[in-house]
């Protein structure tokens, strides 16, 4: 395996008393897409927002290209979280897509794909431009571009998302459930966009809950439950022949319909 | 600072503030429940009434609202005395003023509550066959007034505080008492370091005591 | 009515006082309001607790137990302020409050979701606030702060009771004069109310201009 891009070591989070992620370890290769499955509670979309620290973790380490994201350690083994500018410029480089798509409403989609290259990537106005523009259209919603959010529906706002998060060339790019508000007919504009990308190699981790998404755009999937990693391995042996009985479970429970109409 | 505070002049007349700290609370209760038949009338015309109606109505509430009290304190005091020809107390002339006032924010609280209530429940009320009327008290109101609760204590704050403005007409509420030990003593640093923490600790401890009412109010339903 | 028509001229200085203090008051009161107000949302627990305690401290006293407390009250403490400035002085002071609450209540509706977005993208704070929340925060901050302005007018009419001639205190004069009070209260409310409904029907129109940004 190449030189890891992500690298999480031995991650545990607890909110309270409730413990939501447990020693979870794992290490994506650069132009891999990892999907996340689990049932809702298992850790897994928690796992994705630590990595780009709009959660915290307790204990552990969390490098992305080399750098640990949330911490720098002090020569004593002690901890301290990075100061706002140096997490800015973190975060530039991991580029997150939401479930809620949560676009800036004020600003048009050309706009709210230029905000961060401008403010953060330091481009001029045109430049920005010329790159959401290009971004726009491969998403196919160049013509769309000066609309504002609340003018597209929520599949083209997802889609506006992708392309405000990859026109940073992020060194990874995190989707948390991104199809999951969507109406059915919706989706599959959404995912085609996904698997595009995954074709020219973005490295991607992809938290969701549609199994033949994690399957046709992944190359690899993981299964968490009770904040444990509990499977990982190529997206075919996990899915079609899971060894964990946890894993069966899930897959027999909310997935069978889903299965059964489309095929594996 | 050479200012020697001395409080023992407003301690002997504090009966004087103490009796116009229940003028003012009174005033302000008898405004509110006159306000809220006053209004609830006129947000139930507003809501279910024809469009001369509701400009009617929209017209009393926009004339009320845009203009300072202080006015309509002089207005009804002063002004209509001299054109219909009779008179009446100060405190009674300020209770009709501060009512109508009051009346006029609370159309606007209760329109907006009576918009809250979710059709589907007066279809419910229909269904069982209840008559307007009965869906009126036992459905509309009801769930009304579990929304408006919170702005009724905030209105009745306000109201409190705007008993204030009184004074001018000689009513002797709270401001009045502490103007009269002015113009008798003159310690008058004194008078309002003992005055302002009087509103505000009546108006706190009545928000947070209605607060707890609601929430009460709240859970039990 | 006679009587109403020929005494506006004798009310021309006192509205335009009442203009004037009214956009002091409005002015000064946006200015420290907006400070104080990302000090409350943004700054820390010891900058928090004095701005709460203030804004609510400030707008739990009357404006008039404010305006009388500032004009006749200081003095003793050794402040000596004329009439019209006591007036800026203690309008400003509670209108303040309402800014403060106001500005909080404008950026706090700006859903957290916003910031997550913005720091995904690695924007920074002061980038954040900027360019992220000011400007959704400005839509619903613009229609309350109107009401506020169209209040501070109303409030200002309380400053005629400390002898500034503002409009409340013209009209008071004229009827000292004519002895025919309702003409000139009905006229000083008509001219109080253009100037105020003017105000809260811009408030109610950008209001429906801005509704729809919300998601």
């Amino acid at each position: 395996m190449p030189q890891p891009i992500v690298e999480i070591r031995n991650v545990n989070k607890s909110f309270g008393k409730n413990i939501v992620l447990r020693d979870v370890s794992m290490e994506i290769a650069p132009g891999q897409t990892v999907s996340i499955i689990g049932p809702s509670g298992s850790g897994k979309t928690t796992l994705l927002r630590c990595i780009n620290l709009l959660e915290t973790y307790d204990k552990g380490s969390i490098k992305v290209d080399g750098v640990e994201v949330g911490y720098r350690n002090s020569g004593n083994g002690s901890r301290k979280p990075r100061g706002e500018g140096e997490l800015a410029g973190i975060r530039a480089d991991i580029g997150m897509v939401f479930q809620l798509f949560f676009l800036f409403p004020h600003l048009t989609a050309r706009q709210n794909v230029m905000l961060g290259l401008v403010k953060v990537r330091g481009k001029s106005k045109s430049e920005a431009g010329e790159i959401a523009e290009h971004w726009l259209d491969r998403v196919g919603l160049v013509d769309k571009k000066e609309s504002l959010p609340a003018e597209l529906s929520g599949g083209q706002q997802q889609r506006v998302g992708i392309a405000r998060a990859v026109a940073m060339s992020p060194k990874v790019l995190l989707l948390d459930e991104i199809t999951s508000a969507l109406d059915p007919e919706l989706v599959g504009e959404v995912l085609l966009v996904v698997k595009r990308l995954a074709e020219e190699g973005m490295t991607m981790i992809v938290v969701t809950h549609e199994m033949t998404f994690a399957r046709e755009v992944g190359d690899r999937v993981v299964f968490m439950d009770g904040g444990l990693i509990l499977e990982d391995g190529p997206s075919d042996d996990v899915l079609l022949r899971p060894s964990h009985e946890r894993l069966q479970g899930f897959l027999s429970r909310l997935n069978l319909a889903d299965i059964l109409e489309h095929g594996l | 600072m050479d200012y020697h505070f001395n409080f023992s002049y407003i301690w002997r007349h504090f009966d004087r503030l103490w009796d116009g700290l229940i003028l003012s609370l009174e005033l302000a209760l008898i405004s509110i429940l006159i306000g809220m038949a006053i209004g609830l009338v006129l947000s139930l015309l507003y809501t279910d009434g024809g469009r001369p109606i509701r400009s009617l109505v929209l017209a009393y509430v926009e004339l009320v609202r845009n203009v300072p009290l202080l006015l309509l304190v002089y207005l009804v005091f002063y002004g209509i005395p001299s054109i219909g020809g009779f008179e009446y107390s100060a405190t009674a002339s300020f209770v009709i003023t501060l009512s109508a006032y009051a009346a006029a924010h609370l159309v606007e609280v209760f329109r907006a509550g009576l918009d809250a209530v979710p059709k589907g429940l007066l279809d419910a009320g229909k269904a069982i066959g209840l008559s307007p009327w009965q869906r009126l008290i036992h459905v509309r109101l009801p769930t009304m007034f579990r929304v408006v609760l919170p702005s009724l204590s905030n209105t009745y704050i306000s109201l409190f505080k705007d008993t204030s403005v009184a004074s001018v007409i000689a009513v002797p509420e709270l401001t009045y008492g502490a103007q009269w030990i002015n113009f008798n003593t003159f310690r008058i640093i004194e008078v309002y370091a003992v005055v302002a923490p009087m509103y505000l600790v009546t108006g706190y401890a009545i928000l947070f005591a209605l607060q707890r009412l609601e929430r009460r109010f709240v859970v039990r339903r | 009515m006679q009587a109403a028509i020929e005494s506006l001229p004798y009310l021309v200085d006192g509205l335009i006082m009442t203009l004037v203090i009214s956009f002091l008051v409005v002015s000064i009161s946006l200015v420290i309001g907006v400070v104080m107000g990302t000090g409350l949302v943004f700054g820390p627990t010891w900058l928090y607790w004095p701005i709460r305690l203030y804004s609510d401290f400030i707008r739990g006293i009357p404006i008039l137990v404010l305006i009388f407390t500032v004009y006749y009250g200081l003095p003793a403490l050794g402040l000596n302020l004329d009439n019209f400035w006591a007036a800026i002085a203690a309008l400003t002071a509670f209108k303040v409050g309402h800014v403060i609450e106001v500005f909080r209540g404008a950026v706090q509706s700006i859903h957290h979701s916003q910031t997550e977005a913005a720091k995904a993208i690695g924007l920074t704070f002061w980038q954040r606030l900027a360019f992220v929340i000011l400007p959704q925060a400005v839509r619903r901050f613009l229609p309350p702060w109107i009401n506020a302005v169209a209040d501070a007018v109303k409030g200002s009419a309380l400053v005629s009771l400390i002898g500034v001639a503002d409009l409340m205190l013209d009209i008071q004069k004229v009827i000292g004069r004519t002895y025919e009070p309702m003409p000139l209260y009905i006229l000083g409310a008509i001219i109080y109310f253009v100037i105020n409904y003017s105000l809260s029907a811009t408030s109610r129109r950008l209001e429906t201009r801005y509704s729809y940004v919300r998601e």
